[in-house]
């Protein structure tokens, strides 16, 4: 049952006789006996799709917290957006879904041209000349970032705002173990990053600076302060951008970032339990030589026509082994593609039209937040498409709930934040109706008076 | 052994994809090119929600003045585009991609249909423990059978893919040192090994020594034994290694690099060899990585997403990072699942949890083989590569002609002596014959390698037909003219691209043009 070869038992006899073997056994006649496994895997045997179903759907219902159950209101690097069919249908062709890395690019166009296209619209929201092919989630692109900022500034010292997203500061300590990097974290005053005094020389400067945009409060930093720090000390800036909001908002790259890192994951890739998700990275020209990743260039095939392929191969791992400028090898192609075809659907007026209804409708329900009893706007600094606010109760116990009352209220800031654990981070998206909103309000209400 | 070539049960091959009709012979356009002022495809849900114009969003200092530039395109042409640029992509679908290192398998759509399912792709990854109860039973039962497969103790799944676990590993092999106060600063690698190792290793703070294969393909114990000493970390393996081939000695050399109290980590490239018959952990291994979309079919997405999740043998679990999915002990009645920071933990590889419906969809196929499933599986991938390997021993050189695992590596080496025929020529003219190229001139060590893995899911009528178009291609060497190789492929959506060019001019955007 369940089984993909195609072998039949006769086909299965005559390529062993072929090979002058009378058993399956005999293929594994060089594994020294005393290492085999002397039994078999305790699994379970195979069995067919609808018993393969029914063993997922088990674990799917368990599972209260589905967007279709529960209207959601939690952001945090991943965000309720609406996929429209055009994308699910067009991103899970099979010739996207089922090839690899583009190899061979005579047969591998699709992949390239999309990427390629992909590369452009990133550059563009950005606000920088070029991106990559995708690295694996918005952490992750933090970490190359961070990386290709020690390596061009010859810097170890890396200013990490703490308004950067909790786990992608996680992910960079953890990083730096094997670097070696040195991590100082930036505190928040008032939602936004309290940079230190540069004008008095530094004993020990920064090499990277990394903030973000809005940043995980969803307040909007000055993007100038960051850069004017950059400009007196010699360090890169790096900034972690959202994606949405870079529709209403000035590029990062137009405040002068060197590097510019986010989460795809809104483009068209659903929550999924956080994964796959998609790392956008784009940088300035003079670093390109130091992009980690794969990155599609068009060039010409032989009889002239358009074509696109991998290149700036030199930098990469299969290549360069140890000096490799990252070890990155297999991505997010798909979730790339899938962003490609999204923003192909928004276009240039669907995405200001997507972040103002995301804005608004965040301008909206914090109002109506803020003005019930007992709770607070955890930061004072504007913000865009998402807010902080303090209850009156811990953060988790709302949380649960606010489930019972059929919302997935948002994110405890348990805390990461030196406020106990009484704050919460709310997102509202395009998806979210007046109605719902209403109810959430009027729940919030209930769920922190008692 | 015998030297008749064998006789298939007629049929055409299921995996020759040499009748797809490839239309036209023109470049598509790009979106920007596509693109027209004032259409549109999108739409949006009726909010409600009372509508406020820009200026009053957000700081007017940091508002936009310009929108973003994106293309302006129909949806229907939206679909056309992407629609004729899947018709100029090759993939596992469409026939045989015997692409070496890389398993590139047949995936099976209940998969897809896993992967839809709403209530594991519309969970929210910050949703509290206690409501993602499912999340957690399927992440705990996909750390337990991976377990049980590779031998080991424990494992994380957040890994990406494969180098992502590759450096974890490192990362958890520092640790467990540091805190043994022991300071060590090299990690071993053969010099067959894939490049994601030594650039994991670099990032891993260590220094990378590269010892020598021998002459029957393995790792050269005399030169490994020389490079032994208390400032290895530890070694980085692929058994079977890229050559295809079962490293023999494997016992003798985890014997070895334990002695001098480093670790032995599995490169899990090429575990769909070994599924059932033989496990890293019983092997020596202490950190082993899997590459899910290999192995276990989660499809490869024309470069991802991967997962690489890591496992660990019983004393490295305390450095595993966090949080994990466990199973709480809760008696008679249903088990309850929480999440747990290891107490000595790395820290985080991931933003979440890892590539969560690339893991289910990994889980998802692991329950359709079952354990008798994938046993077969790796006999049949291995029965693959050594009938393609005696087929093909007379055509092609077998640089270490003996039995193979799961894929072979041929030498295009004398072809190319007699005729100039390179690797890249035989690759490129086996596009036009309907199949996906080997990988070439990998490992590095062989000259002009062709690196073919059928893996299993190939029929023995496809594997006749790659067989004959690669005997084909060999005799074409021989009777065409110089020069008439190189000039393949022909009626692919494009001819040889000028890969010079590309890096020389680098246009990495639309808006880098001209």
């Amino acid at each position: 049952m369940g089984s993909y070869i195609p072998h039949t038992d006769d086909e299965v006899e005559s390529m062993l006789a072929f090979l002058g073997l009378s058993s399956l056994e005999e293929l594994f006649a060089v594994v020294p006996e005393a290492l085999k496994l002397q039994r078999g895997l305790e699994l379970a045997d195979g069995v067919g799709e609808p018993d393969v179903m029914a063993r997922m759907e088990g674990f799917a219902d368990r599972n209260r917290a589905r967007s279709d159950h529960l209207i959601c209101f939690a952001g945090g690097g991943a965000y309720d957006h609406e996929i429209p069919s055009v994308t699910r249908s067009l991103a899970g062709r099979s010739e996207f879904v089922t090839s690899y890395t583009p190899y061979q690019p005579e047969v591998a166009q699709g992949v390239l041209q999309a990427v390629f296209e992909y590369q452009t619209m990133v550059a563009r929201l950005a606000g920088l000349p070029v991106a990559n092919a995708s690295l694996y989630d918005g952490g992750s692109a933090a970490v190359e970032a961070v990386n290709l900022g020690v390596a061009a500034s010859g810097r170890e010292t890396v200013w990490l705002s703490a308004g950067i997203h909790p786990h992608w500061r996680q992910m960079l300590a953890t990083c730096a173990a094997g670097t070696g990097h040195r991590i100082a974290t930036v505190p928040l005053v008032d939602g936004v990053t309290a940079w230190p005094d540069v004008g008095p020389p530094l004993d020990d400067p920064p090499g990277v600076l990394v903030v973000g945009y809005p940043n995980y409060l969803g307040c909007i930093e000055d993007l100038a302060a960051a850069r004017a720090i950059c400009d007196r000390t010699g360090a890169l800036l790096v900034v972690g951008a959202d994606p949405v909001a870079a529709g209403l908002l000035k590029s990062a790259g137009s405040w002068g970032a060197d590097v510019v890192v986010g989460e795809g994951q809104v483009f068209g890739t659903g929550l999924g339990f956080g994964g796959p998700y998609l790392g956008l990275f784009a940088c300035a020209s003079a670093h390109v030589r130091r992009l980690p990743g794969r990155l599609v260039g068009e060039t010409v095939d032989v009889e002239g026509r358009r074509a696109y392929v991998t290149t700036l191969r030199a930098r990469e791992q299969d290549i360069r082994r140890e000096k490799a400028t990252s070890n990155v090898c297999t991505n997010q192609t798909l979730m790339a593609v899938t962003a490609a075809i999204q923003l192909g659907w928004l276009g240039t007026s669907g995405l200001v039209e997507l972040a103002r209804r995301c804005a608004q409708a965040t301008k909206y329900t914090r109002d109506a937040v803020l003005a019930l009893d007992g709770v607070d706007a955890f930061a004072g600094a504007p913000v865009l498409r998402e807010f902080a606010i303090r209850l009156p109760i811990p953060a988790a116990v709302a949380v649960e709930r606010m489930a019972d009352a059929g919302f997935l209220a948002g994110i405890p800031l348990a805390g990461e934040f030196d406020d106990g654990e009484h704050g919460l981070l709310v997102s509202v998206t395009e998806r979210r109706t007046r109605d719902e909103v209403d109810a959430y309000v009027t729940a919030l209400a209930k769920a922190v008076a008692s | 052994m015998s030297g008749t070539p064998p006789t298939p049960d007629r049929g055409a091959p299921g995996g020759k994809a040499a009748s797809a009709p490839l239309l036209g012979r023109e470049a598509e356009p790009t979106l920007f090119e596509l693109s027209h002022p004032g259409r549109r495809g999108w739409s949006f849900r009726t909010s409600g929600i009372p509508e406020l114009p820009v200026e009053e969003l957000g700081p007017d200092a940091h508002r936009r003045r310009e929108p973003v530039p994106l293309a302006e395109v129909s949806e229907r042409d939206l679909v056309a585009h992407f629609t004729r640029l899947s018709h100029r992509q090759f993939s596992v679908d469409l026939g045989a991609y015997p692409l070496g290192s890389c398993t590139m398998k047949y995936n099976p759509k209940v998969c897809d249909a896993v992967a839809g399912l709403p209530g594991l792709a519309g969970v929210h990854p910050a949703a509290p423990a206690s409501l993602t109860q499912g999340w957690l039973a399927l992440l705990v039962e996909l750390e337990e059978t991976l377990c049980e497969i590779t031998g080991m103790a424990a494992a994380t799944l957040q890994p990406a893919a494969g180098a992502a676990g590759e450096l974890t590993g490192l990362l958890l092999m520092r640790a467990w040192h540091e805190a043994r106060g022991s300071k060590r600063t090299k990690v071993i690698i053969p010099d067959s090994a894939h490049g994601t190792n030594p650039a994991s290793v670099t990032l891993g703070g260590y220094e990378v020594v590269t010892v020598p294969s021998d002459d029957r393909g393995c790792v050269d114990m005399e030169a490994l034994t020389t490079v032994l000493d208390e400032d290895v970390a530890g070694i980085m393996l692929t058994n079977p290694n890229t050559l295809g081939l079962f490293e023999e000695e494997i016992a003798a050399i985890a014997a070895a690099v334990h002695r001098v109290g480093g670790l032995l980590y599995y490169d899990g490239a090429n575990l769909n060899a070994i599924l059932g018959v033989v496990r890293p952990g019983d092997m020596g291994f202490d950190i082993v990585h899997m590459n899910l979309h290999k192995t276990f079919a989660t499809p490869h997405g024309g470069g991802g997403p991967g997962a690489g999740p890591v496992a660990v043998s019983e004393r490295l679990v305390p450095f595993l990072p966090g949080p994990r999915a466990v199973r709480l002990e809760s008696g008679d009645q249903s088990p309850v699942y929480e999440w747990t920071v290891p107490p000595q933990s790395i820290g985080r590889m991931h933003t979440w949890h890892g590539n969560a419906l690339v893991l289910a969809r990994a889980l998802a196929y692991i329950l359709a083989n079952g354990g008798d499933g994938l046993r077969r599986i790796a006999e049949t991938a291995v029965l693959n590569a050594n009938w393609i390997r005696q087929r093909l021993s007379g055509t092609y050189d077998v640089p270490f002609d003996r039995p193979c695992m799961h894929e072979v590596v041929l030498s295009v080496r004398t072809i190319k002596q007699a005729h100039g025929v390179r690797a890249l020529d035989v690759a490129k003219r086996l596009l036009e014959e309907g199949f996906h190229a080997p990988t070439v001139y990998f490992p590095l060590i062989v000259e002009e390698a062709l690196m073919i893995e059928p893996t299993e899911t190939e029929s023995p009528q496809t594997l006749e037909a790659l067989a004959e178009s690669l005997e084909r291609i060999a005799s074409e060497a021989n009777a065409r003219p110089d020069g008439w190789m190189a000039e393949f492929p022909h009626g692919t959506p494009v001819r040889r691209v000028d890969e010079a060019r590309a890096a020389r001019t680098l246009i990495p955007t639309f808006d880098a043009r001209d």
